[in-house]
């Protein structure tokens, strides 16, 4: 099953060599541009990542390789930094479980100090994107810009306010209601599956902070007009019309016809 | 005269003005023709009506709205009750609709209840067209009046797409967006036509003011007037009513419209009201403060339009887009090319629907007694088909969102529903016809040996009967009274020829009629009911009687 899974994921090899070319010239533009994020935040001790080694062996090495240099069943995580290991785990996508085109979110395994021994090890493997600072995480920023911000570059896939979207071949961008602060910054700095990077040369952390106030912001305000279906649009809409709406009305007429029968 | 004059003296002020406008405008004649018209009741003829009180309120609630919506697309920077859209730049007309939404009192439940009572509108107006269709209401003298009430449902569609466009929003922007690229589609002439309509390059600065001149004044109007055509057609052809004893093609049976249909009608009203203000009062219906201002650049997944419009977008969704012809220099996109031909012929043939069929059955009576839509195999067949068809394209409209919730691939679901668009609406007519037919099998052994009780009885030499109930005479009238059609013979015509269009309506007479259930005759019956076991089946006249 899982090796199904990968093979169709697995790209030919003309586009793996495009790729490479690409990054080989857009590399050192990137790696100015995110310098950034590499830096951690927190500096790692020895003793922790061992810890991390340990936590990683158990639960994840099965798929991602002992060394995590990736295996059939799960990719390298070399690079990807302590942001990736902290969303994927902290948002209960990993361990990864079940197949199909993306990975499903279950309960979270793991406890906030264990996610972060993991992703200490996985940050000491290679300088990958690190855990956000707090100071952007707090939603204090301009939520008229992150609206903004968001329909631009996020809404085409999860719907103008985050609830959710198909993306093709059974993948879907999910809905975003719940989703903390610190993931939904982390989303935008590692791209998780088809989900775009958005660097911080491209969204800057203050614009980010601006996207996280919006979404709060949603989140505390339910819409003035009443319930909100879902927040599907016309779809919802127009279903709720025709069983609800019309569907009472008729069933006042069907009342009253045989009433005066 | 002097009577009158008497009357009113006794009758107080309500008959003191009704005379005074008798004497001055002859209402009263008019008056007592109109109000001994008569209407029949059943549930099903109340969809029209509902039709009708959604389009009040949408007058009512329309107006309240243009006296704070501005349809100026200048761009503004939004200071209003909104937060996420504070310091944003956006047109007058999104700013104004904001302010009915969150600053104006009673603003949003206005905005909502025409938003509502607009999606109620077309929904009841189609429910009603689908219960003229099914019972063959269009038949003789009402063909015209199908078509004044086609040209309703097109221009409430008309009228909810110019109106859904008003606010300026993302989501409206993109829906006017998928209009200019069907416009500019046309082969030739697109491009042109889509610059005169939007006074230039999409989006302009027009379009908005442009649509609101015909949401609020030409599409009402045109309504009111067809509307009014509609109901003055419905008074003189009189209403048509379902089969029972006494009722004919030559009479209506039921209430006279004065006092007690009005009475009924106008509480009917206030049902219909409630219903619509209590969802607006409950129920979000576009937000547009969700959307943001209309932007060129970005589009929301989810961007659907309403409802009505939704077997449009679906026929977008599932033509082939990669049909692109060059032909001497012009391209036809054959994508959007196929679902407008398509979606125009679709609309022709329900539009012209009774008169194919008045062609084909020769048929040239006045029919004011409905049909059982069981009663007519191929005609509810035909509709389930073209049902099917509409609703096919109208899911496809939300691929993306069934895909997401059933955790389909969207790509399965868009080849699914192209197949589904194709076969089935064949499977749907073959298997309503099959299903009419038993059914009809099943009216006619119901009718000869009555109901089946469950009851077994011994009679007294030992056989096992079950006992049959007799029907009593208002079923029987229902399963009996129907029109039998026969498949035309072709004929040659005076010159001794037999023309394209004979052998064609020969051809699709047999279609029409060659499996047929007759409806039961006298002879039948009383043969039957001397045959029966059953003694209680007493003998109610059957068809030939009933309907003279
Ligand atoms: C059942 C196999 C499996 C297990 C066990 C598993 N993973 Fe994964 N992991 C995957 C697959 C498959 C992907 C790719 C998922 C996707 O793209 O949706 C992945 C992706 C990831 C990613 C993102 C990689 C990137 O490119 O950004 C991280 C980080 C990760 N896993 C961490 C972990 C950690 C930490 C554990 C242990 C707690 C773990 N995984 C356990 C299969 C597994
Ligand atoms: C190309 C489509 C696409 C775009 C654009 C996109 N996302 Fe995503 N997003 C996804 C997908 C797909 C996932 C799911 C990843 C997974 O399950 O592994 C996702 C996941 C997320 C999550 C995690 C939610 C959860 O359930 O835990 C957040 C938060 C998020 N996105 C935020 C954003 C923001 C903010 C933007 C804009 C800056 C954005 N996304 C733009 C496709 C997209
Ligand atoms: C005949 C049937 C009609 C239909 C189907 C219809 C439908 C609609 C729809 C769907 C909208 C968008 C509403 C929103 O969500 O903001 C709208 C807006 C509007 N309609 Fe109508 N309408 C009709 C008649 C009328 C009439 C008769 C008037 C005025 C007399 C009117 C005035 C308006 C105005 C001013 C707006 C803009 C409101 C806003 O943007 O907030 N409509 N209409």
């Amino acid at each position: 099953m899982k090796n199904r899974f990968f093979r169709s994921r697995r790209k030919p090899l003309a586009a793996t060599l495009v790729i490479a070319a690409g990054l080989l010239f857009s590399g050192g533009g990137y790696a100015v541009a995110t310098s950034v994020v590499e830096t951690s935040a927190t500096e790692y001790t020895a003793e922790q990542i061992s810890e991390g080694r340990k936590l990683f062996l158990a639960n994840c090495a099965s798929c991602h390789g002992l060394n995590s240099e990736g295996s059939a069943a799960g990719p390298s995580l070399i690079g990807v930094g302590a942001a990736s290991v902290d969303f994927q785990v902290g948002t209960g996508r990993m361990p990864g479980q079940g197949s199909g085109p993306q990975l499903p979110k279950k309960n979270v395994q793991f406890t906030d100090e264990q996610i972060s021994l993991m992703g200490a090890y996985i940050a000491s493997l290679a300088p990958g994107p690190a855990i956000p600072e707090q100071k952007y995480l707090e939603a204090t920023g301009d939520a008229t810009h992150g609206g903004e911000l968001f329909r631009i570059n996020c809404a085409m896939c999860h719907n103008a306010v985050g609830a959710a979207g198909a993306l093709t071949e059974g993948k879907y961008a999910p809905n975003l209601e719940g989703s903390e602060a610190k993931h939904i910054y982390e989303a935008m700095l590692i791209g998780p599956q088809n989900m775009p990077v958005f660097n911080d040369a491209n969204i800057t952390p203050q614009d980010k902070n601006d996207i996280i106030t919006y979404l709060a912001y949603l989140e505390e305000n339910p819409s003035a007009g009443g319930f909100e279906l879902g927040n599907l649009g016309p779809v919802a809409e127009g279903l709720f019309l025709w069983i609800f709406g019309l569907g009472l009305i008729v069933a006042i007429t069907v009342w009253l016809g045989a009433k005066s029968n | 005269m002097s009577t009158t004059v008497e009357t009113s003296k006794q009758g107080g002020a309500l008959a003191a003005t009704a005379n005074y406008l008798d004497e001055r405008a002859g209402v009263g004649g008019i008056l007592k023709n109109f109000g001994r018209k008569v209407f029949p009741d059943h549930w099903s003829f109340m969809l029209g009506e509902v039709a009708l009180y959604s389009f009040v309120i949408l007058l009512i609630s329309g107006t309240f709205l243009t006296f704070f919506y501005q349809p100026a697309m200048t761009e503004v920077i939004y200071d209003g009750a909104y937060v996420p859209l504070k310091g944003a730049q956006m047109s007058i007309a999104y700013a104004s609709s904001l302010d009915i939404s969150f600053e104006i009192r009673g603003g949003m439940l206005m905005r909502q209840a025409h938003h509502w009572s607009a999606l109620l509108f077309v929904a009841a107006a189609g429910l009603h067209m689908l219960r003229v269709f099914f019972t063959g209401a269009f038949r003789k003298p009402r063909e015209i009046n199908w078509l004044v009430g086609f040209m309703l449902f097109i221009l409430g569609m008309a009228a909810g797409f110019t109106g859904y466009s008003l606010p300026d929003d993302l989501l409206s922007g993109n829906g006017l967006r998928i209009i200019d690229g069907m416009i500019k589609g046309i082969p030739v002439m697109g491009t042109t036509i889509s610059s005169f309509l939007f006074g230039g390059e999409f989006p302009g600065t027009e379009i908005v003011a442009r649509l609101y001149g015909l949401h609020i004044l030409l599409v009402p109007a045109l309504i009111l007037i067809f509307i009014a055509i509609h109901l003055f057609m419905v008074i003189i052809h009189k209403h048509t009513h379902y089969s029972g004893p006494g009722r004919t093609d030559e009479n209506v049976v039921g209430y006279p419209l004065m006092p007690v249909y009005v009475a009924k009608a106008g509480g009917f009203f206030f049902i219909v009201f409630g219903v619509v203000m209590a969802i607006s009062a409950t129920f979000t219906i576009n937000p547009i403060w969700n959307y943001g201002p209309y932007d060129p650049s970005p589009v929301s997944a989810g961007t659907q339009p309403d409802w009505y419009i939704g077997w449009l977008d679906g026929a977008l969704r599932l033509a082939p887009s990669n049909l692109d012809v060059s032909i001497l220099g012009y391209t036809y996109p054959f994508g959007v090319l196929i679902p407008l031909v398509g979606s125009l012929v679709f609309l022709g043939l329900v539009a012209v629907y009774p008169f194919v069929e008045a062609w084909v059955t020769g048929d040239k009576r006045e029919h004011h007694v409905l049909d059982r839509p069981r009663n007519a195999p191929v005609r509810t067949a035909i509709g389930a088909a073209g049902v099917t068809f509409y609703g096919v394209l109208w899911a496809a409209a939300s691929t993306d969102l069934i895909a997401v919730f059933f955790q389909m691939s969207l790509n399965h679901v868009l080849t699914v529903m192209q197949i589904t668009l194709i076969a089935g609406p064949v499977v749907a007519y073959i298997i309503t016809k099959r299903t009419c037919l038993a059914l009809q099998r099943k009216d006619r052994e119901i009718v000869l040996h009555g109901r089946e009780t469950g009851r077994i009885v011994r009679l007294p030499h030992g056989e096992y009967i079950e006992v049959h109930e007799p029907l009593d005479k208002f079923e029987m009238y229902k399963l009996v009274d129907f029109k039998d059609y026969r498949p035309t013979v072709v004929r040659p015509n005076k010159y001794g020829k037999i023309t394209v269009g004979t052998r064609m309506r020969a051809a699709l007479s047999r279609l029409y009629f060659e499996d047929r259930i007759a409806p039961v005759t006298q002879t039948e019956l009383n043969e039957a009911q001397s045959h029966d076991h059953s003694p209680a089946v007493s003998a109610p006249a059957a068809q030939d009687q009933l309907t003279k």
